[in-house]
């Protein structure tokens, strides 16, 4: 087995800087744990720690700023392989830019360890602080030092639910600590403390990493250790196929439509607009008509208007706009508001079909008001008028538009199927 | 066999059977339809907590030998950008179904659009361009979808898949049977002893592939200027050539994925052009004004990124040109022929409502 991992005889970071002792104690880490190269994948991103990849023997990825906990989260879910140790460098900045992706990592227990090169501050980009900076500490762009304290990561991953969270100092040896955290299954974090030797020992003059620490509260210690549930992403195999012969709509009657004809239905959300639109159509096909529904509705669910353009014809229909419908039915107030400028340009030889509770629109159409919502309710008004509609126009059988509301779930409600039955 | 359907239905059905083996998805509108029918009918389906993250996780996806697909509107789009970049510089095989609405911003989420083909031909740092393919009608959303998983696999690159609002959502009657079948994929990776060289090119410019599952050899991957061993070197010529070679194979291999429709009446001096949703209605404009006894020739671009030569020389075939497009500025005229349209272009725009046949037959009237 060839347990080199580290295949360049320099590393390429400063003197001094506590990247090095990370990637050294890695490599021993990882021969302690008898791994092989090919089965670690290396997962780094932007800043100084991220351009220790090419000096490793692993396989490795390099990837966006922030984003290296995210990319090898997904790595770690397309392997679905825990035998495969997903291992991702990030930086303080890297972590700050993806503290979600790491929240989200502990809390989906992604089979990975993230350590975390905490410097306490952005050093590849000139000493800015990041939000990891403790309370005091100066860097080159704030030399008053950070007013507030680093954020503690150690806690909110523990609180997310990583199985194993520990915070550690980059001095010596830590390969154990790191060994420790690459054998856990399930999401292991490792927060090493390390001091910038550009920018914050220049900037903090005389100071210690570890009276630092010390000083600003942070704890060196396991903040858990315990076996949580691990990710294992799901493949089911044989997925049920969208295009079945259940979506077969039959022909069983004859429409009489020598044209398309346009429809605009206009209600209010939650009032059945959209369903009574898709059994109309369905009683369409079932008359072999081609036909197109368009919906209409704001992006709230629950309220406000909802409309649906309905095209029936009995050719190939290309343009699914309807902008001079040839019918308009409205059932609610919301449904007025929304297709009132659509009313005003009506000619004579169009008609609208209104709710008698509301205001009679100016219109040209030859305008039927009748009492929908009182005889059907509101839930079924909408229904109700197309089942009006038809009788009207006639242009393809009752007993299609019947035969398509008798199989749907809302001719389980026992009075409005009596009305219908008794009016049409 | 007529079914009521819709676009979202279709191409989740598609690119299910093309080959992609895992979603995952941010839910927005207009492109939930396309989220709720791959949640049970992907091998594989995660809810990812928001688009970056969407994007991140698919690349992981893809490094491990996976075929992922998303679906996203704008605003969701807007914050994969940088991870998109990423993925056509890892050279990883993906598709990206993008369903417009009415921007910019949020905008109206329930409103269609043709408002996005400006950012796509401008998304990537450079200038380059990823394949961008823009269904028109139910048909396209099956064949394009399989065709975009081909060509993201054959190419190793993310892929677009351009729809919007109302082809995704509408409802309509359709004969399934007219409906090809789709074959899966056929996934090649590195099998040779040889070590492997993670971007070295074949004579098309596409680098082999090996997922990060091998243990036979090492593979990297990077999303920096990097030379052919993946290795992050900044301007060295050999990386310089390695990026260059990624938008090499984009366009030279455009033949692969070069869809059009192009119906030319034989006395036509007018050329009708339009793309997406509002394809249809211009082809309605066509056989109307053919019936009344105006001679046109209707242009459908499928394929909107790279543009290809042959579109070129299909519209200097003509004195008069009118384009039908759902933005305001004219994204693809825009797009041809710059800032400044030459006079025998006309348009039709119109945002906020889909452009009916008879303002397109409106135009060519006007212009004689």
């Amino acid at each position: 087995m060839d347990n080199q991992f580290i295949i360049s005889e320099t590393l390429p970071f400063c003197k001094g800087c506590g990247h090095a002792t990370v990637s050294k104690s890695t490599e021993k880490a990882l021969q302690k744990l008898e791994l092989n190269p090919t089965d670690v994948i290396l997962v780094t991103d932007i800043g100084c720690h991220g351009i220790i990849d090419k000096a490793f023997a692993t396989h490795t990825v390099h990837g966006l700023h922030g984003r290296s906990v995210a990319l090898g989260s997904g790595i770690s879910a397309g392997l679905n392989n825990p035998d495969k140790k997903v291992i991702v460098f990030v930086g303080d900045g890297g972590a700050t830019i993806g503290m979600q992706h790491l929240i989200d990592a502990s809390h989906n227990g992604f089979n990975m360890t993230v350590v975390i090169h905490n410097n306490m501050l952005y050093g590849m980009t000139g000493g800015q602080p990041s939000e990891f900076t403790p309370e005091g500490f100066k860097t080159p762009t704030l030399p008053e030092g950070a007013q507030h304290p680093g954020y503690d990561i150690c806690s909110l991953a523990t609180q997310a639910g990583a199985s194993y969270v520990r915070r550690i100092t980059a001095i010596g040896d830590i390969s154990e600590e790191l060994a420790e955290a690459f054998s856990r299954k399930g999401f292991s974090l490792l927060e090493i403390m390390e001091i910038c030797p550009s920018y914050g020992v220049k900037s903090n003059p005389g100071l210690k990493l570890k009276q630092l620490v010390k000083d600003a509260g942070i704890e060196i210690k396991i903040y858990v250790d315990k076996e949580q549930k691990a990710f294992q992403t799901q493949e089911m195999s044989n997925t049920p196929e969208l295009l079945t012969p259940k979506l077969n709509i039959e022909k069983k009657f004859e429409a009489k439509l020598e044209k398309p004809i346009r429809m605009f239905l206009s209600g209010s959300a939650g009032e059945g607009v959209q369903s009574a639109a898709e059994l109309f159509i369905r009683a369409g096909m079932k008359s072999g008509l081609h036909v197109t529904k368009k919906g209409s509705y704001p992006v709230t669910v629950g309220v406000g208007f909802s409309a649906s353009h309905l095209i029936l014809s009995p050719d190939e229909i290309l343009y699914s706009g309807s902008p001079q419908p040839d019918v308009m039915i409205v059932t609610s107030a919301d449904g007025l508001k929304f297709a009132r400028k659509q009313i005003e340009k009506l000619s004579e030889d169009k008609i609208l079909f209104i709710d008698e509770s509301l205001e009679k629109p100016e219109t040209k159409a030859q305008l039927i008001s009748m009492p929908l919502r009182k005889e059907a309710g509101a839930r079924n008004a909408m229904i109700f008028a197309l089942f009006h509609y038809l009788q009207k126009e006639e242009f393809m059988p009752m007993e299609t538009l019947k035969e398509v509301f008798g199989e749907s779930k809302i001719s389980g409600n026992k009075k409005l199927k009596e009305l219908v039955e008794s009016s049409f | 066999m007529q079914a009521l359907t819709d676009g979202s239905r279709l191409m989740t059905e598609a690119l299910v059977k093309a080959g992609a083996d895992v979603f995952i998805g941010y839910p927005i509108t207009p492109a939930n339809l396309l989220y709720a029918y791959s949640k049970n009918r992907f091998k594989t389906f995660l809810a990812a907590p928001d688009e970056i993250t969407t994007l991140q996780w698919m690349s992981g996806f893809s490094i491990s030998g996976k075929l992922p697909v998303t679906a996203t509107s704008f605003p969701g789009f807007a914050l994969m950008l940088e991870s998109i970049n990423m993925a056509y510089m890892m050279e990883l095989p993906m598709v990206i179904v993008l369903v417009q609405r009415l921007g910019p911003s949020t905008g109206t989420a329930t409103c269609g659009a043709q408002g996005d083909l400006s950012l796509l031909s401008g998304m990537l740092s450079g200038g380059y361009s990823i394949p961008v393919i823009a269904t028109s009608n139910a048909h396209d959303c099956w064949t394009l979808a399989d065709k975009a998983i081909k060509t993201a696999n054959r190419l190793r690159t993310p892929v677009i898949l351009l729809t919007s609002k109302e082809e995704a959502m509408t409802q309509f009657s359709f004969d399934l049977d007219l409906l090809e079948s789709i074959a899966p994929v056929e996934r090649k990776f590195h099998t040779s002893e040889e070590p492997y060289i993670p971007y070295k090119r074949d004579d098309d410019e596409i680098p082999e592939f090996l997922p990060v599952s091998t243990n036979k050899h090492q593979v990297r991957i990077t999303a920096s200027t990097h030379n052919e061993k993946g290795i992050l070197e900044g301007i060295t010529p050999a990386a310089l050539k390695n990026t260059l070679k990624i938008n090499e194979k984009i366009e030279k291999n455009l033949a692969s994925y070069l869809f059009y429709e192009l119906d030319e009446h034989p006395h036509a001096e007018t050329l009708l052009v339009s793309w997406g949703v509002t394809a249809n209605a211009t082809r309605e404009a066509a056989m109307e004004l053919r019936k009344n006894g105006t001679p046109v020739s209707f242009f459908l671009p499928k394929t909107l990124l790279p543009l290809a030569d042959v579109y070129a020389e299909i519209l200097n075939r003509y004195k008069k040109i009118v384009f039908a497009e759902e933005n305001h500025p004219g994204q693809l005229k825009k797009l041809i022929y710059g800032f400044k349209t030459p006079s025998h272009v006309h348009a039709v725009n119109k945002i906020g409502q889909m452009i009916d046949p008879q303002e397109i037959i409106e135009e060519v009237k006007k212009h004689g």
